[in-house]
């Protein structure tokens, strides 16, 4: 972003000594260069978004132009029938945000540590064929996902190489793909705590959004939780590359100083590695969130939102209601609220994860800037 | 789209592979500084926990490949019956056969021309955008830049319906036109030759300036041959991004004549051919879809490395 403080605009200071021909052809060249860009962002990405917010608040079959006047505006009944009316939409929008809910908070720390661990592993020095194994856990991100799934549906079968290898250590393996149960749900039936066929009363007659409690609280089904594996396993690659460029960057003589300190290994990957990778996990960790919540590539492919809606997310929901159920309307506001949620899930997440002193310096610049502006101003 | 964010995102950082060459040199130096008088105890230790973790991690990571190899290969029934067996037996290429009778060639062909056509429009384009950005003086060029990043920001699965809605409105819903020209421009695109630009130095330009070429004439002459290695890494991103693209392919055509790998083959798991116990079709299929991947990938690997580290300066 530093860019936009170096590039100052045009006909600030150094236009004058320049012929005014060449300012002249430079803009109409820049102007040129730039259009087909424009043309291509405008024409299908911000013209698209326009349109469909504008379906979001109609009652749009499918049939004819969204915008003939046999389409009829109805405000926010859309959005309504998703958030406040008791319903089925809702209930199905609620479950989809439920499942993702799980779905991110599972999928992103694991993915974030595990591409921690790889990158450390893979950053050592001593380690034989270190550009092979880079190269094998990088391999799955570049992979189509549709191929990837595919894959792992039948590493995932009953009776396929997951379940045999389960079998080896005596654990009757579940049938992965088609089994709706609730993590959560089965470790407190196993604890004892509960019993799945027969939910606590209070838990599974309290309703509060068109669910259960007991509902809210099933955590991913086992279906989910294959796709989270899968998830998982593809996308560390990438991340592990991220965080070995951040601890290559890490100067030797801070990691020297903290061992001549007495700092263990541990002690020091704590306070030195992981300070010093700050900004990459913040990165890796919203560059995540955005991913995870847009899950949509596994869903179409493996299990189409079953079993019993576990695997519904609010981005494969949106589509089923736009193009299977012809209900425009409900699907564009769907795809908004998404929208909505990434974007105040990262925007807090910048707020937390900020480092502190870094905030504090871009703001003294900033002061300083527009005392410097106020200066030449009224000069 | 679950897998771009990472490709989606920003700024050349060659370091992972720069810094490498430095750590080979490094390891061939004989290590005195590690814990003093503990080297050899705990050294030990850990080369044994480290190897431990990377002959498991690459089982993990190799494994499914192998199987995937190996189950196309196999009967419908030995693939059931032994899924662990990493030899078939028998061996067999049915799977291959029975695909090749199937829409999948066709698929095939319309995957490598939407890649080749989204590439190769893609490469030019941004990189016209990239140096207008860089190094032409216009007016409104602050803006413009503040709204190719403002746009970076929106995430690709949101455009589903938006996409389908102005296809349908230019009646250009299911043609080949719909599947890829929605996908040449590519924002992250300008913004990665945008700072390459600017990273080179401006008086090769002004040379040429004097001696009186065009802008035009000096950015295709001369800056444009500079850029080579960004050139690939934008190469790289589109030839992985469309060819791994599925939702864009959904809503943009239903006839099964413009289908495209990820389009078709998805569909083979919830209909016919992925059914039941015909994993080594399904296998094969994913296969062959992922040769082409794999190939670019050994040749350019170091730019799909740029290619995936090119968001560290995004925040």
């Amino acid at each position: 972003m530093s860019t936009l403080t170096t590039t100052a605009g045009p006909g600030t200071g150094r236009a004058p000594r320049r012929r005014r021909g060449v300012g002249q052809r430079q803009t109409v060249a820049g102007w040129l260069f730039i259009t087909p860009a424009l043309l291509g962002l405008g024409i299908f990405l911000i013209i698209p978004i326009v349109m469909a917010l504008w379906v979001s608040f109609t009652d749009w079959n499918g049939r004819g132009s969204p915008f003939s006047s046999q389409v009829s505006l109805v405000g926010a009944e859309n959005y309504a029938a998703l958030l406040t009316e008791p319903g089925l939409s809702r209930q199905d929008f609620m479950i989809s945000l439920r499942n993702t809910f799980y779905y991110v908070i599972g999928v992103v720390p694991l993915q974030t540590v595990v591409a921690l661990l790889l990158a450390v592993i893979v950053n050592q020095k001593f380690l034989r064929g270190r550009t092979f194994f880079r190269t094998a856990f990088y391999f799955p991100s570049v992979v189509s996902s549709v191929a990837i799934s595919l894959v792992f549906l039948f590493l995932f079968t009953s009776t396929g190489a997951i379940n045999q290898f389960l079998a080896v250590f005596g654990i009757d393996g579940p049938v992965w793909f088609s089994d709706p149960r609730g993590l959560i749900h089965l470790i407190g039936d196993w604890l004892g705590l509960w019993s799945v066929s027969a939910p606590p009363a209070a838990l599974a007659e309290t309703q509060v959004l068109s669910l259960s409690v007991w509902e809210w609280f099933s955590g991913p089904s086992v279906a989910l939780t294959a796709i989270m594996a899968q998830v998982i396993w593809t996308t560390a690659g990438t991340f592990m590359l991220m965080f070995l460029a951040g601890l290559q960057d890490l100067p030797t003589e801070v990691e020297e100083a903290a061992m001549v300190d007495g700092a263990n290994r541990w002690q020091r990957f704590r306070n030195v590695t992981v300070p010093h990778l700050r900004p990459t996990i913040l990165l890796v960790i919203t560059l995540g969130v955005i991913g995870t919540w847009q899950v949509f590539d596994q869903m179409y492919v493996m299990t189409q939102g079953g079993p019993a809606k576990t695997t519904l997310t609010p981005a494969f929901l949106s589509y089923t209601a736009a193009f299977r159920q012809n209900q425009w309307g409900q699907g564009a506001a769907m795809a908004f609220l998404l929208f909505l949620i990434i974007f105040v899930l990262t925007s807090l997440q910048r707020y937390v994860l900020r480092d502190k002193d870094e905030a504090a310096t871009r703001r003294a610049q900033r002061r300083q800037q527009r005392a410097a502006r106020r200066k030449g101003v009224t000069a | 789209m679950t897998q771009t964010p990472a490709g989606d995102s920003i700024a050349p950082a060659a370091r992972t592979l720069a810094t490498e060459d430095v750590a080979v040199t490094e390891a061939t130096k004989p290590t005195v500084v590690d814990d003093g008088n503990l080297v050899n105890r705990s050294g030990r230790g850990k080369k044994i926990l480290i190897y431990a973790l990377l002959v498991i991690f690459a089982i993990i990571y190799i494994y499914p490949f192998i199987v995937q190899v190996s189950t196309s290969f196999k009967t419908n029934g030995d693939a059931v019956a032994n899924p662990l067996a990493l030899i078939p037996d028998p061996i067999t290429t049915a799977a291959f056969e029975r695909l090749a009778q199937t829409d999948y060639p066709r698929w095939f062909a319309n995957s490598v021309l939407v890649t080749v056509l989204v590439t190769v429009g893609r490469v030019f384009l941004v990189s016209l955008a990239g140096y207008s950005l860089a190094r032409l003086n216009f007016k409104g060029r602050n803006a413009v830049f503040t709204g190719v990043l403002a746009v970076l920001a929106v995430p690709g699965v949101v455009l589903l319906i938006p996409r389908f809605l102005v296809l349908n409105y230019l009646g250009i819903y299911n043609t080949y036109p719909a599947l890829f020209v929605p996908l040449i421009i590519d924002a992250a695109g300008v913004f990665i030759m945008k700072q390459f630009f600017e990273s080179i130095p401006m008086s090769v330009e002004e040379a040429a300036r004097i001696d009186g070429a065009g802008t035009f004439r000096t950015f295709w002459s001369i800056v444009l041959p500079m850029a080579r290695p960004a050139l690939i890494t934008i190469t790289i991103l589109s030839f992985q991004g469309s060819w791994n693209e599925l939702p864009h392919f959904i809503v943009a055509a239903d006839d099964p004549d413009l289908f495209t790998l990820t389009r078709g083959v998805g569909q083979l798991t919830s209909g016919g051919l992925g059914s039941g116990n015909q994993f080594p079709i399904s296998m094969a299929a994913a296969l062959l879809m992922t040769i082409p991947t794999a190939l670019v990938f050994i040749v350019f690997q170091r730019y799909f490395t740029q290619g995936a580290n090119a968001g560290a300066e995004k925040g």
